[in-house]
């Protein structure tokens, strides 16, 4: 329960309803805390607009920036270079954008409503009811494309947490932080069981199921890019709405229902932007550990525990680590590409290491 | 919050029924009949498990027989299925079990959270990399290299101690605060994992499917070359562990507190970490990382003592009876021979899970 500890300090007494202290500004002109928050999301901004020119820019086949440039502005003769931008890459680009910005939001709102800094949306069941689905539909209807596969790891992410949160809220006393944590690894545990339990005796399966888990943006056309996006808005506009409710859920539930929050209400809006948001993501672009997990703790340093502005901060940043990941996994081993999953674990894993040793991270 | 509460209960549970006071000359101690009852079941239970294994099969064995020859008056055939084939089996899986629910109870209990397990630290994600890259740079790819000789168990073995020690390095700043080592943990994950998952797509067909089977975690063909290594690493730990379980009851009130009432903190902080690494290191040497047991069994362990945190022995002998008798389910009932680790994970989850339908919510570990 040391959820409101850092941000304390900036604020006045009477606060309570407030727990991030943002609006305590308003008497004594811009606290520094307000300040750097504010820093924090124009560096965001910023830092998006570069990943995503980055991502359209540059890949394994070098094109000019005034090729790019003219792709993307001038309807004429299309050339190699400009179809290449155009259908390739923008697609990409968009695809990675709302990748990442959807595990960014998700991993927020699940380490907010587990109240555990493993909290990531795979522990809820998520990712292995997805590896369920997409294991099931090339084992029984032979399905081989990520296509076809986006409607059936869809459905195994949405089976996933709807019965994660049936289970983990069905004993007595309702859904707590800790039974929806077990009642996800339990769950991912029997899911992943029967995964194996076919990938082991098909080995077809298995070499299909061993390029999706990886988590790649490769491959992935303006189709599948259009199927996730209605999900993906749906969900981002959850995540916003469920933002302010988090911060009176993170003073207990009962503390919660004092102060006239629908604790229900507010756990049901929550779960469902995560599945939305998860769900969509992974079946896009298969499971992509390491956004939902490191990014809520990356932006917490700047923004501090309140969720109204940690969550759209930490949909930012996961859209610009996406990006970055992919461009990288571009360029080191052209003409190939490393898949932007393994990018994403190599790089961001070292970051995150160093990121915990040198400060004292605030629980969530 | 939680630590308050573990407190009040602590306090609350001296005077509870169920507990004898025992007093022999300067010692006495608390017998707990709760704990007691379900150590004494599971050791039963991992026996019966384990005798009605040593009979089922492919070429079942009636039970005068298994006897028979346990003392050495079967026949050559029937020795060999039992002493050499099923044995060494069931005793792997019975010393893998314990050492994975021990380890799982230390991490759990020293990082007062229920997912720090050795499977969500890391460190059998860490076997699962060195197995793997030892079976895809070793096998029909021809570039056997360094990794390649050493063979799958030595280089799994390898794998679990580097990520263990990187954990405890990494996770340290003057001791270890349990916070940060579940965080360091989930990274070190993460780079095992996609390192797994990169060799998987890099591999032939064929080598993909046996280190698939692999990691999975299985008891096929173990034999006492298995067996008898992991019990002598056992035979060390195993006390180690149990010596470190008072310590760790304190540390759990928080830092300051184990301080203050004369726990060193530091010395106590590095055994039980290397220690549960070692433990976890061993058993996936033997088996592979037999999914899921580590992060289960102390869950249900905790359940069934009724306790405040994971009991260490009723861990680790609930896991050796779930370990055999998964095995002996994948020997007897399903048509087609599955890896242990499929089973361990499709049992042991419903079990947690009906617990915690059926159970009272708990907010304490």
């Amino acid at each position: 329960m040391s959820s409101s500890t850092d941000a304390a300090p900036r604020q006045r007494p009477g606060g309570l309803g407030n727990p991030g202290g943002d609006r305590s500004a308003g008497r004594g002109g811009l606290t520094a805390q307000r300040r750097t928050r504010l820093l924090g999301l124009l560096l965001l901004l910023v830092l998006v607009g570069v990943a995503a020119t980055l991502s359209i820019a540059v890949g394994s086949r070098s094109i000019g920036l005034g090729s790019v440039w003219q792709a993307l502005t001038d309807p004429g003769v299309p050339t190699e270079e400009t179809v290449i931008v155009r259908e390739l890459r923008v697609p990409r680009t968009a695809l990675g954008l709302m990748v990442g910005m959807a595990l960014g939001l998700a991993g927020a709102l699940a380490q907010g409503h587990t109240r555990n800094p493993l909290g990531d949306p795979g522990l809820l069941g998520i990712t292995s009811g997805a590896s369920l689905g997409v294991v099931l539909a090339i084992y029984l209807l032979g399905v081989g494309t990520p296509a076809g596969y986006v409607w059936f790891a869809f459905a195994g992410a949405l089976l996933g947490t709807v019965l994660v949160f049936a289970l983990g809220s069905a004993g007595r006393g309702g859904a707590s932080p800790v039974t929806l944590a077990l009642a996800g690894a339990a769950l991912s545990a029997l899911f992943y069981a029967l995964v194996r339990a076919i990938l082991v005796s098909d080995t077809d399966s298995l070499d299909a199921f061993r390029f999706w888990v990886v988590g790649a943006l490769a491959g992935r056309g303006a189709d599948v890019a259009w199927q996730v996006a209605p999900f993906i808005v749906a969900g981002l506009l959850l995540a916003l709405v469920n933002a302010p409710a988090l911060d009176l859920l993170g003073l207990g539930e009962d503390v919660a229902r004092g102060l006239g929050q629908r604790v229900w209400l507010a756990r049901a809006v929550g779960l469902a932007a995560v599945t939305l948001l998860c769900g969509a993501a992974t079946a896009a672009c298969g499971p992509i550990a390491f956004v939902g997990l490191v990014v809520p703790h990356v932006v917490r340093a700047f923004t501090g525990p309140s969720h109204r502005w940690l969550v759209p901060c930490s949909g930012l940043l996961g859209a610009v680590l996406l990006l970055l990941a992919d461009v990288v996994g571009r360029v080191v081993v052209r003409p190939g590409e490393l898949q932007v999953g393994i990018v994403l674990a190599l790089i961001g894993a070292p970051f995150f290491i160093a990121l915990i040793r040198r400060r004292r991270l605030a629980s969530t | 919050m939680t630590q308050l509460e573990q407190r009040t209960a602590a306090e609350t549970r001296v005077h509870q029924p169920g507990e004898t006071t025992v007093r022999v000359g300067p010692v006495s101690g608390r017998v707990r009949w709760r704990q007691v009852t379900v150590v004494v079941g599971a050791a039963v239970a991992v026996v019966l498990l384990g005798a009605a294994s040593l009979g089922r099969g492919d070429f079942p064995i009636g039970l005068t027989d298994v006897l028979r020859t346990l003392v050495g008056l079967g026949e050559d055939t029937q020795e060999f299925i039992v002493l050499e084939l099923r044995a060494p089996r069931i005793v792997v899986g019975a010393l893998v079990g314990l050492a994975l629910g021990v380890a799982g109870a230390l991490f759990q209990t020293f990082a007062r959270n229920p997912l720090a397990s050795p499977d969500v630290l890391g460190i059998t994600q860490g076997a699962s990399a060195g197995a793997v890259a030892a079976i895809v740079l070793g096998g029909t790819a021809g570039g056997s290299g360094l990794l390649g000789g050493l063979g799958v168990p030595l280089a799994a073995l390898l794998g679990a101690l580097v990520t263990g020690l990187l954990l405890l390095v990494l996770a340290w700043r003057s001791g270890i605060d349990g916070y940060r080592m579940v965080l360091v943990g989930i990274a070190l994950w993460a780079v095992a994992a996609a390192v797994t998952d990169w060799l998987l797509t890099r591999a032939e067909i064929y080598d993909a499917a046996t280190a698939y089977v692999w990691i999975t975690g299985s008891l096929n063909a173990r034999t006492w070359g298995e067996a008898v290594p992991l019990l002598v690493a056992l035979a060390v730990l195993l006390p180690a562990a149990l010596a470190t379980s008072r310590a760790l009851g304190v540390v759990q009130f928080g830092d300051d507190t184990a301080r203050g009432l004369g726990v060193r903190l530091v010395p106590t902080q590095a055994v039980v970490v290397l220690v549960a690494v070692a433990l976890t290191a061993a058993a996936v040497a033997a088996a592979g990382p037999i999914a899921y047991v580590a992060l289960v069994v102390p869950q249900v362990a905790i359940r069934l003592t009724g306790g405040a945190r994971p009991p260490l022995l009723a861990s680790g002998l609930v896991g050796a009876a779930l370990v055999v008798g998964a095995d002996l389910l994948t020997r007897t009932v399903l048509p087609q021979a599955l890896p242990v680790g499929v089973l361990t994970a499709a049992v042991g989850a419903p079990y947690l899970l009906w617990l915690l339908v059926r159970g009272r919510r708990r907010s304490t570990l």
